[in-house]
């Protein structure tokens, strides 16, 4: 769910691996960032919306993730989509450290850009 | 009582006038700017210009020791986030959340946050009590109980005009606990009392019998009179 720089590049590599992708936005233009031969579903459905969840045929889907800009909707759709309709994989960005911590305890995964980007930085000035 | 409002809208402004007129302490958590401006000029320091949904700020707020914690933004996916965190993460003991979408609200159960007010849903039955063709409007769900009660308007044709209270085929569980008779006081009514043509019946179901009441009492076929 959320077809930014982030999605539309992750749905790019797992269609490229011959994957079978779904992608949703709730804006159309999203889908531009989509490379021509992208041979996946592109969905205009909000993740954060059951109805919107079924027509992406998410009970089939082995692995979700939620990488909207807005860290509430990537975990409410990710709770959704574990909690409801029991997709074994699924992952959130959550851009506050603090709440990626709480997420983490009520047992969702959830990767923190800004968390990992400046331990990255940080390594890089270090080594 | 501490009670912390997330969301400074019209309804979040309301609810803090309410609760500082009924001596609780009151802050709502807003983000934008001119809207905890207005809630300071008419209500005094009650607001804090911040992302209700951050923990951070939720602490410098002081929710540790809030005792009541209430999520009314238009967002629902902001209100979901900023009550799981209240609850789980605080352990404040009553979460109260605003729904803007009927849909959510089984989610939100789903997801560990019990009370939720479907706004939408309150709306529309009120519009509905005042459009006499609807027979079944929702007055009041008691959550806890699996009980909600209804308003129905026992319309010519229904199936429940002349018979008895007693010999209606509500779903069990269900109580006629107020009969309302054009030109009558209301009454409690007794098991023997006929239904007539134009009663109206305060009812108390079962939360989810809802088909159950219209079939007993207002129609199999719909009828679209006016």
């Amino acid at each position: 769910m959320g077809c930014g720089r982030v999605g539309a590049e992750l749905a790019r590599l797992l269609d490229a691996e011959g994957h079978r992708v779904t992608i949703l936005d709730i804006e159309a233009s999203s889908f531009d960032k989509l490379p021509p031969d992208f041979k996946g579903r592109a969905l205009l459905e909000s993740a954060t919306d059951e109805e919107g969840l079924r027509k992406a045929n998410i009970s089939e889907a082995d692995a979700f993730v939620a990488v909207t800009r807005d860290d509430e909707k990537n975990a409410m759709a990710a709770q959704i989509v574990k909690e409801i309709f029991g997709v074994p994989r699924v992952i959130c960005r959550i851009y506050d450290p603090l709440r990626e911590e709480f997420y983490e305890s009520l047992g969702l995964e959830a990767i923190s850009p800004t968390v990992v980007f400046a331990r990255l930085l940080k390594e890089k000035l270090e080594g | 009582m501490y009670v912390m409002v997330i969301g400074g809208g019209d309804l979040g402004y309301y609810l803090a006038r309410e609760l500082l007129a009924n001596g609780h302490e009151v802050l709502v958590i807003e983000k934008d700017a001119k809207k905890c401006e207005r809630m300071e000029d008419e209500l005094g320091s009650v607001s804090l210009c911040g992302d209700g949904c951050e923990v951070a700020v939720l602490t410098k707020a002081g929710i540790a020791r809030a005792d009541v914690f209430i999520a009314v933004t238009d967002e629902d996916d902001d209100n979901l986030a900023a009550c799981q965190i209240a609850k789980q993460k605080f352990g404040v003991p009553k979460v109260i959340a605003k729904i803007n979408n009927p849909k959510d609200e089984r989610i939100f159960a789903k997801l560990g946050i019990e009370h939720t007010v479907d706004g939408v849903a309150l709306v529309l039955e009120h519009i509905k009590a005042q459009i006499s063709t609807f027979p079944l409007i929702h007055l009041l769900s008691l959550k806890d109980r699996g009980l909600e009660i209804v308003l129905v308007r026992i319309a010519e044709g229904s199936p429940a005009a002349g018979k008895s209270v007693k010999s209606l085929s509500l779903p069990s569980g269900s109580v006629v606990s107020a009969m309302i008779r054009e030109g009558q006081e209301c009454q409690v009514p007794a098991l023997d009392t006929i239904v007539e043509a134009g009663d109206q019946l305060v009812c108390l179901i079962p939360s989810g019998s809802e088909r159950a009441v219209q079939a007993a009492l207002v129609s199999s076929t719909r009828e679209q009179s006016g």
